[in-house]
């Protein structure tokens, strides 16, 4: 669909804004509605449109296969890994409130870090699940 | 007027869901199941689940459909007529809907302070959070936090399908450039 003018031209208007939203619906998940998997999806919608009008190939040259595969394994290393630094720092597995000295920061600390976990590897599952399907040929 | 709104929401989703059965151009069923998956989204906006809408819109209606389209392009765009009749497959699908229906009839009313779902632990969140967690979108702080480990899980479980994804389809995800000219 490269050769479509309008549509190119509005893609290249919304894609930065997708992408924005998802920020925000990711790192403003604490105080309005959202979160990771929110984001994620959002974010990944937006290379799903892309992907749409460049194609598959220019698509895997924006992120390469190899990043979105280590992209999804370290979203969920981030989530795990602030479970387990809880335990290094004297709590139990997944308890934030050890990670800072005012559990209440350390809550904060650690969702934050949680859901961007679960938002790295939303987005780098549906980008890449997408780009699956979409590169496959009729046999 | 929520009432109102519910049951045009309601009554679009059932004329959505006989048109997806009857249409024969699968095509036009990926489409319409996409509006399907728009109108799920407005009714969550309604029951308030705000978070649920934001995920139903941007994979039900947007993802999915992308990817049904993508499929149709690998297989043909007509949908094969049945053979037989489908008498028993009618049995069925309405004894299951009686069943539901009837099941249905026990649970408590939509916001009946008195359900069940109200008085385990839902009321120790919505009061301890504040102080505890300290976040103010409450919902975030039972997802994240006190219930943290179902959240890993949940993680899990997305990484494990999209690694089967990779696995069982991923080969030509995986071989990059080579192939300039099938666009």
């Amino acid at each position: 669909m490269r050769q479509q003018l309008i549509l190119r031209i509005a893609a290249k208007l919304f894609i930065p804004f997708i992408l924005l939203f998802a920020l925000y619906v990711q790192f403003h998940g604490d105080y309005g509605p959202g979160g990771g998997f929110q984001a994620g999806v959002i974010f990944a919608a937006a290379f799903v449109l892309y992907t749409l009008i460049w194609g598959v190939d220019e698509a895997k040259r924006v992120v390469s296969p190899n990043l979105l595969q280590v992209l999804a394994a370290l979203g969920v290393l981030i989530y795990a890994g602030t479970g387990i630094a809880g335990i290094f720092l004297g709590g139990t597995f997944l308890d934030y409130g050890v990670l800072q000295h005012d559990p209440v920061h350390g809550q904060h600390l650690g969702i934050l870090l949680v859901e961007l976990g679960v938002g790295i590897t939303v987005a780098a599952v549906m980008t890449s699940a997408f780009l699956c399907f979409a590169g496959r040929k009729r046999s | 007027m929520v009432e109102l709104v519910d049951m045009v929401l309601l009554g679009f989703m059932a004329v959505v869901a006989v048109v997806v059965a009857r249409l024969r151009n699968l095509f036009g069923v990926v489409l319409v199941s996409g509006f399907f998956s728009l109108l799920s989204a407005s009714m969550f906006v309604v029951l308030d689940a705000v978070d649920v809408a934001f995920t139903e819109a941007a994979v039900g209606a947007g993802v999915a459909t992308v990817i049904m389209l993508g499929t149709l392009l690998l297989t043909t765009s007509e949908e094969k007529k049945a053979s037989g009749s489908s008498l028993g497959a009618l049995l069925v699908v309405l004894v299951t809907g009686a069943i539901l229906v009837y099941g249905t009839l026990d649970m408590p009313h939509y916001g009946d302070p008195d359900a069940p779902v109200h008085h385990h632990v839902a009321p120790r969140y919505t009061h301890d959070s504040p102080e505890e967690i300290g976040v103010p979108n409450i919902v975030t702080s039972v997802l994240a936090s006190y219930r943290g480990y179902d959240t890993l899980g949940e993680t899990t479980v997305i990484f494990t399908a999209g690694l089967g994804i990779l696995l069982l389809i991923g080969s030509s995800f995986r071989s990059r450039g080579g192939r300039d000219g099938d666009r």
